[in-house]
């Protein structure tokens, strides 16, 4: 006679806990499953966020053991608030967030549809094209400092090339209003294939049928196009730009690389600027009033945003 | 054997008997800047393995990220380092906040004296407060920010010539910040061995601390304090003197017209691979890279010279870099890392420290008649380590040093609004962090 393994492991379970479970509801050993999960989430996420709500309404500075803790209530918030350096950090990552959003989307759909449709060497051209999403950020801004460098770099050569402007004569990197394009242009590279992944999710979910059945009906491609492809594909295109938006929301590591947040603070995003509170001035009063603000506009945008998808999924 | 060898023989005997009846073996970690010096340090501790029993293991991060690495090590009371080389604006926090071991008793107890280092070290790297005599650390890599030249390209004819006859003058080293603005300027963009070259590449670096060690040696030479020297604390007037600004318009000037292009985020080793690649004719740096410009088979040889950071109407001032080394207050092994200050503190562990590449800050080393003909460079270290000035070392100096970084990053590469409101603006910053530490 064959057992199976469940079978074998309840014969193994010594009878006085077997008694015990048995006599378990459904839900309390369920609870027992979900509980060190549960355990890990109130450890690691729950607890730092209601602490570090409770140190944003002081004066603590981690790097001042021996000083006391005096409770100043709303004075970070106001502070932060009131910072006009802090707002231009917020409109350099609203400029960030917005370019990269739209850029990534456009030719990361793009490049969903023509990889989508049959053509020799597709596989192929998906493994290239998603390559850059797998290297690490600080290596990708490292390497985009190079590629932007006016003597040497290829992106000014071919700037030049194209413009018959000499590739020394700008600098990326160092020119006001050019580093905020670096980032972005820098970002969209490493970031498009991760939405044109999602999009290509979504254009093959689509049923062939749907567009037999259009063929029949005489639609154009055209039509096709703004009927059937789009309103499909969007719910996919919504949370790729729900990660990307939250991903980059908090970017830092390739800005840092590639500009440290110059020329001046026109690169400084506010995850970068909240870092140098943090643990750079050890203002950790202070920055967790930063982090409690921006935590509070990602988790309401996100929200809202959400909600929105529901909807079009629901159409 | 001679009696000379018997002497020596007894005298390690002696050394290795007093580590070895000191503390039992330990595993010591050392933590310090990942740069060229380490390497030396490394090299050098060998003999303190061989002598005391203890193994030296080393930590090194580099430079751009030191600072958050090592701090955050000393504020979470970390045990991985049992001595530190911090910095020297460090001292005020690794003393106040208990980080450092206070020395004075350890010094006393083994004849060492500070004052056998160089003066300015013992003020930058070990004392808190300043001007008191409170130890905190062993001076232990004096450090300078000075100049480095391509002396064949100022020494060939018809370079010569053509500045002669542009600036009416011999090109050679210049005296002042204003012949340095235009030796630089003369040399940008020329062609050089079918090259085009640039005039200088000074700092300029915005996420650490680069632009404030580069901008500093303009600014103490016009006429900036950190405060007033009668009233401490006291910053309008003294950070923000129209001859301040003057300095800090200057620095901008040799930035805008006389450094390669896309030198906007440029500290050490930027300004290293610039000059050794031949861009620049002058590189802004901290003295320790001397020894590897001297071995640098492009620029090495005698084909580079040094002068110190020229001066400007209100004196002749250098940023000082350098640290002295610390004990760790969460160490288990204080014993021990006390033995290595011990054995490093010795004259000719020191003079082994600078033959191998490390500045040595013990007067009888700088002091000895051979030292200044020992290297091309040595010279120009003495005459540096004579004018230095440093940033502060307040407990609060990375508020203070970001605030500096933000004002004169914003200023001078972003072109953002003029000198004299990026240093009003620094006087506010400053002002906001003395009050916020009660100093105010």
């Amino acid at each position: 006679m064959t057992h199976s393994l469940i079978e074998r492991a309840a014969e193994g379970t010594p009878p006085g806990i077997a008694q015990k479970l048995r006599g378990l509801s459904d839900r309390s050993i369920a609870w027992i499953f979900v509980a060190p999960t549960i355990f890990l989430l109130l450890a690691v996420n729950i607890f730092p966020l209601i602490w570090t709500v409770y140190l944003s309404f002081t004066d603590y500075r981690v790097n001042r053991p021996n000083r006391d803790i005096e409770w100043v209530g709303l004075a970070n918030y106001e502070r932060i608030l009131g910072d006009a350096g802090i707002w231009s950090t917020m409109q350099a990552t609203a400029h960030f967030l917005l370019w990269t959003l739209v850029l990534q989307v456009l030719i990361g759909f793009t490049l969903a549809y023509l990889i989508n449709k049959k053509f020799r060497g597709n596989d192929m051209w998906t493994t290239i094209i998603v390559l850059p999403m797998m290297l690490s950020p600080a290596v990708v801004g490292n390497f985009w400092t190079f590629l932007y460098q006016p003597q040497i770099g290829l992106f000014n050569y071919a700037v030049g090339f194209v413009t018959g402007k000499d590739p020394a004569s700008f600098s990326m990197i160092g020119d006001v209003s050019l580093a905020p394009w670096a980032i972005i242009i820098a970002d969209t590279w490493m970031w498009t294939p991760f939405v044109m992944l999602i999009c290509l999710a979504g254009l093959r979910s689509i049923p062939d049928s749907i567009y037999e059945a259009a063929e029949c009906d005489r639609a154009s491609k055209w039509r096709q196009f703004w009927t059937i492809t789009l309103p499909l594909v969007l719910p996919f295109l919504m949370l790729a730009i729900l990660f990307r938006g939250i991903e980059n929301f908090k970017m830092f590591d390739l800005v840092v690389q590639l500009t440290g947040g110059g020329p001046g603070n026109v690169t400084t995003l506010s995850s970068i600027d909240l870092k140098r509170e943090a643990f750079e001035k050890w203002r950790t009063g202070y920055s967790s009033a930063y982090g409690v603000i921006l935590f509070v506009t990602v988790f309401g945008l996100a929200s809202i945003y959400v909600k929105a998808l529901n909807k079009v999924k629901e159409r | 054997m001679t009696k000379r060898h018997l002497v020596s023989v007894a005298a390690s005997a002696l050394i290795v008997g007093s580590f070895a009846t000191s503390a039992a073996a330990e595993d010591l970690t050392l933590c310090w800047a990942a740069w060229d010096p380490a390497n030396a340090l490394i090299e050098l501790s060998k003999d303190f393995e061989a002598q005391s029993g203890h193994k030296m293991k080393f930590e090194f991060v580099p430079w751009t990220s030191f600072a958050d690495r090592m701090l955050n090590e000393l504020n979470s009371k970390g045990q991985l380092c049992d001595l530190m080389i911090g910095d020297s604006q460090w001292i005020g926090g690794g003393a106040e906040n208990g980080h450092y071991v206070k020395l004075n008793d350890f010094f006393d107890a083994n004849g060492i004296t500070m004052d056998d280092f160089i003066p300015a070290t013992v003020t930058g790297y070990a004392e808190w407060p300043k001007g008191t005599p409170n130890y905190y650390a062993l001076p232990a890599f004096g450090d300078v920010v000075g100049w480095t030249y391509r002396k064949d390209w100022f020494e060939n004819p018809e370079i010569q010539a053509a500045f002669k006859e542009k600036h009416g003058r011999d090109l050679g080293v210049p005296a002042t910040l204003e012949e340095l603005r235009d030796i630089a300027q003369f040399f940008q963009g020329r062609e050089i061995d079918g090259k085009t070259v640039y005039g200088a590449a000074i700092y300029t670096e915005r996420g650490s601390e680069g632009i404030t060690m580069g901008a500093t040696n303009a600014l103490y030479n016009y006429g900036f304090l950190y405060e007033n020297p009668e009233k401490p604390y006291d910053l309008a007037g003294f950070v923000n003197s129209p001859e301040a600004a003057k300095g800090l318009e200057l620095y901008k000037e040799i930035y805008d017209t006389a450094t390669p292009p896309g030198a906007s985020n440029w500290y050490m080793s930027e300004n290293i691979d610039a000059y050794k690649s031949g861009q620049v004719a002058m590189q802004m740096n901290f003295a320790f890279i001397w020894p590897g410009v001297e071995a640098d088979a492009n620029v090495g040889g005698g084909k580079s010279g040094y002068f110190p950071n020229p001066a400007g109407p209100a004196g002749q001032f250098a940023q000082l870099g350098g640290q002295g080394i610390s004990v760790v207050a969460y160490s288990t092994k204080q014993d021990a890392a006390l033995d290595y200050i011990k054995w490093f503190a010795q004259p000719e562990v020191q003079s082994k420290w600078w033959a191998l590449g490390g500045y040595s800050a013990l007067k009888a080393v700088v002091e000895d008649p051979g030292f200044a003909a020992s290297q091309p460079y040595a010279q120009t270290f003495l005459d540096s380590m004579a004018i230095v000035k440093d940033f502060w070392a307040e407990p609060a100096y990375a508020d203070l040093l970001l605030a500096m970084q933000n004002r004169l990053h914003n200023y001078v590469v972003a072109g953002d609004g003029t000198a004299q409101e990026a240093l009003d603006g620094l006087v506010e910053d400053w002002t906001e962090v003395f009050e916020d530490e009660g100093k105010l």
